[in-house]
């Protein structure tokens, strides 16, 4: 316990608050780090789910790939961008691959599975009645997109967005392994130097970030769900990621 | 055999009772029908009997004894139950299924693969169907495993919910008829839940009509719910084609049947003419010592010196003493003469019944 | 600091170490044994452990609906909490032991465990629950003959994703020399000698593969009515 104490007298010395090292500074490259890897991932993972999802094309090497996504180790997806960055740079950039650049890149790719599957799924889990009753009325394709589909699988595509939000911001914290920076950083070097206090602040303060970007995306969810009920929005289905198999099993 | 004494339900929160105050004797042997407008407390009552739904007034005696005094689990497996849907556990092939209560009551293999062959033949289900599992099966099959594994250890009694509800109307019609066979049979003391009042008629012994917040309205055989009913609630839950209705409860052979134009083979071609002019029919039956050769018209008779000589053409459609007034009524507006043809085995004449005759009988 | 050597090392001469090297595999096949055990043996552990606190806790929701919100509460919140953050957390309480690992596993699998064994139990047929009922099963025999066998496919799919994603999460622990295949990933890592991180990259996801499998062929043992029912336990 007392290092848990002694990791909350970390946080409160306002010695840590200030400087390139400083929590505010940290908390900014994490959040950074976690928002453009996210930006992208979205604006991979959203208009391919839609695409699939509308089609039904590539359904299941979609539901192939989120699994692969489950059972590759965020470690791994780090160690690979790292190594890729590492044989591709050329020799004399070689710097490339320490810092932001691989980072970057595992986190988008761990981000896109997760965003895919369930942007695919919420299109994919349209009433097909109310599909052919819209193109009954006469709605082409992309008015059926937009207008239904679109609007259908918002709850299920924020879902994606949020958990892949918090595996981000949580994978993020291993980025200081390939020298990254981000709250990583303290636990990193803190157990490099023996520095437990360090160690239990960063931990913390990955912890609160991931809750907090979980709340902020749950409530974003809310924001955006269409209204279902007079009485107010409908209930968010179940995550994707996690009930039923047979929505995305592992394999 | 079965004895509800002012037996009420009501719900936490809500005013009115589901059940009020419903008193209700089932003979041993008989099968009653509990029906009604959704709403009446049919279902209610029916699962308050094995207590799936504890009641919150009143008594309820089975066999003599109340059943808020029995341990709910005991009740119910001595009582067979049946449900709309039917039930039947999706991962347990069909001998299974229907080796369940006896399972749990503690039979032995032997004695239960003796019962489920003795069940198998009783609901002639094929032998194959027992190691297959529920989805395996079609929907008039599911239904009667289903009723099958509520008989399973042989209780005196049967409470069903809606039971053939959930198949189409076809199958629903030969499920009904295969019930009534195998209750006259076992004589089995059985109450349904039904909202198809011609079920309730087809079905059932007495019928319980129900109106909202189980107040009993009507308790009579469906013949004289039909012919008499109670009041206007119940005239108007049975329909105003009631008349035909009760037509479906009558037999032929309860009623008299005219006579009809008929000759001999041995009259003469003229007689037969002026037996078809004084039918009315345009043909005249042809009968050698009561049995039923068929039927001549003038055109047959052309050229012929007696009916024998003519051919004589067989009817189309008969109907027999066994069949209800709604089918007689059937093969009359089916037939080109409306006229229902009735015999007896072996093609023995009886004579004919016209649409007049059944009228009569409608209205009264 | 390490990185600061390697990266001193790297922009000096470029990368030029091969993927594999074959001899380090033949020559660490005791290693890659030991670490493979160890990286079987938190999952199951930490599977099993979670699974036994999810399992009474979702029949207890089952059955009291108010249950639900809190314990979906606690569990998100735990599965929310990052491996990497959580186990840091634990490291001065519970040193660098077995303990720190499969605490943050345990927690991260509850809520998967949980809400998969809870819409398995909620997906059982209530008519077929009021007929076992009818019939006199008690609530007990309608668990553990009715609700539970029928809730397997749904059970076992949660324990497969709970299994495949603890298996990848093992590998963080290699930070506080816990992690199974991931101390190949992390000695590569460290070291610039990819040979263990590819070795330690490809066994940890064959390992979740293996595992998948096999909990898929369980629950086709376990379940062989579902196929008839028509039950869609598996979409590969």
């Amino acid at each position: 316990m007392n290092g848990l104490i002694e990791g909350l007298q970390w946080l409160v010395d306002p010695a840590n608050w200030s400087g390139v090292d400083g929590v505010p500074a940290r908390v900014w490259e994490h959040v950074q780090l976690s928002l453009i890897s996210l930006a992208i991932a979205t604006l991979i993972a959203v208009p391919l789910g839609l695409w699939i999802g509308h089609t039904r094309r590539g359904q299941f090497w979609t539901v192939q790939l989120a699994n692969l996504g489950r059972s590759i180790p965020s470690l791994a997806v780090l160690s690979i961008a790292f190594l890729l960055v590492v044989k591709l740079a050329p020799a004399n950039h070689q710097e490339l691959a320490f810092g932001f650049l691989p980072t970057i890149v595992a986190l988008t790719l761990l981000g896109i599975p997760v965003i895919l599957i369930n942007t695919y799924v919420g299109v994919q889990q349209v009433d097909p009645d109310t599909v052919e009753a819209a193109r009954g009325m006469g709605m082409n394709g992309r008015q059926v997109l937009w207008r239904l589909e679109v609007p259908l699988a918002m709850p299920l595509i924020m879902t994606g967005l949020r958990l892949a939000a918090v595996q981000i911001v949580a994978t993020a914290g291993l980025a200081a392994l390939i020298a990254g920076g981000g709250l990583g950083r303290y636990v990193v070097d803190g157990f490099a130097l023996r520095e437990n206090d360090r160690i239990v602040a960063g931990a913390i303060l990955i912890a609160v970030l991931s809750l907090l970007t979980d709340a902020v995306f749950s409530l974003l969810a809310k924001a955006t769900a269409p209204r279902l009920t007079s009485s107010g929005r409908a209930r968010a289905p179940a995550d994707v990621d996690v009930v039923r198999g047979e929505v995305t099993p592992p394999t | 055999m079965i004895t509800l004494e002012h037996v009420e339900k009501r719900y936490p929160g809500t005013a009115a009772p589901a059940v009020g105050d419903l008193s209700l004797e089932v003979d041993e042997g008989e099968t009653v029908a509990l029906v009604g407008p959704s709403g009446c407390g049919k279902t209610t009552t029916l699962k308050m009997i094995n207590r799936l739904i504890e009641p919150t007034g009143g008594r309820i005696v089975l066999d003599g004894t109340n059943v808020l005094d029995q341990d709910p689990v005991q009740l119910r497996r001595g009582i067979g139950y049946v449900i709309q849907h039917t039930g039947l556990l999706p991962h347990r092939t069909i001998r299974q299924n229907i080796a369940t209560v006896p399972h749990l009551v503690g039979w032995d293999d032997a004695r239960i693969a003796a019962r489920v062959d003795e069940l198998l033949e009783i609901f002639q289900l094929e032998p194959e169907l027992l190691d297959r599992y529920p989805a395996e099966l079609s929907g008039g099959q599911r239904q009667r495993v289903g009723v099958a594994r509520a008989l399973a250890v042989d209780p005196p009694v049967m409470l069903m919910d809606e039971p053939f509800a959930a198949v189409d109307p076809i199958v629903r019609n030969r499920l009904q008829d295969q019930f009534l066979e195998i209750q006259e049979r076992l004589g089995k003391t059985i109450v349904f839940v039904t909202h198809d009042v011609d079920e309730a008629i087809k079905l059932s012994d007495r019928m319980a009509i129900l109106n909202i917040g189980g107040v009993l309205e009507q308790f009579a055989p469906p013949e004289t719910v039909l012919r008499d009913p109670a009041n206007d609630f119940v005239r108007e839950f049975v329909g105003a084609e009631r008349g035909l209705k009760r037509l479906a409860l009558l037999e032929v052979g309860d009623i008299e049947v005219e006579d009809g134009p008929v000759v001999d083979p041995s009259a003469t071609a003229e007689e037969a003419r002026t037996a078809i002019e004084a039918g009315g029919f345009g043909w005249v039956s042809v009968v050698e010592g009561g049995e039923l050769l068929g039927w001549v018209d003038h055109d047959a008779l052309e050229g012929c010196a007696t009916a024998g000589e003519a051919t004589s053409r067989p009817f189309s459609a008969y109907v027999t003493a066994r069949d209800s007034l709604r089918q007689a009524l059937d093969s009359i507006v089916t037939s080109r003469t409306a006229v229902a043809v009735v015999v007896t085995e072996g093609q023995h004449y009886r004579g004919i019944l016209t649409l007049e005759r059944i009228s009569k009988e409608i209205v009264a | 600091m390490i990185v600061h050597d390697v990266l001193t090392r790297a922009l000096a001469q470029g990368d030029t170490e091969p993927l594999i090297r074959w001899i380090w595999i033949t020559d660490h096949v005791d290693e890659i044994v030991s670490r493979g055990l160890q990286h079987v043996y938190l999952t199951v552990v930490s599977v099993a452990i979670g699974f036994l606190i999810a399992f009474p806790a979702a029949v207890l929701a089952s059955r009291h609906r108010w249950a639900v919100s809190p314990i979906t509460s606690i569990s998100g919140v735990l599965y929310t909490i990052p491996a990497f953050a959580f186990i840091f957390l634990l490291l001065p309480v519970t040193g660098l032991s077995l303990t720190t690992v499969a605490i943050p596993l345990i927690a991260y699998t509850l809520l998967i465990l949980f809400r998969n064994t809870l819409a398995g139990l909620d997906s059982v047929d209530p008519e077929v629950k009021e007929a076992a009922l009818g019939m006199g099963l008690s609530r007990r025999q309608l668990l553990w003959r009715v609700e539970v066998p029928l809730a397997t496919p749904v059970i076992i799919a949660g324990l497969r994703i709970a299994t495949v994603s603890s298996i990848a999460l093992i590998t963080i622990a290699a930070l506080i020399g816990r992690g199974g295949f991931g101390q190949f990933i992390l000695e590569g890592l460290d070291t610039f000698f990819w040979t263990p991180l590819v070795v330690g990259v490809v066994l940890s996801v064959a390992l979740a593969f293996l595992a998948d499998i096999l909990l898929l062929g369980l629950q086709r043992v376990m379940t062989p009515w579902a196929e008839a029912a028509g039950v869609r336990a598996v979409a590969t």
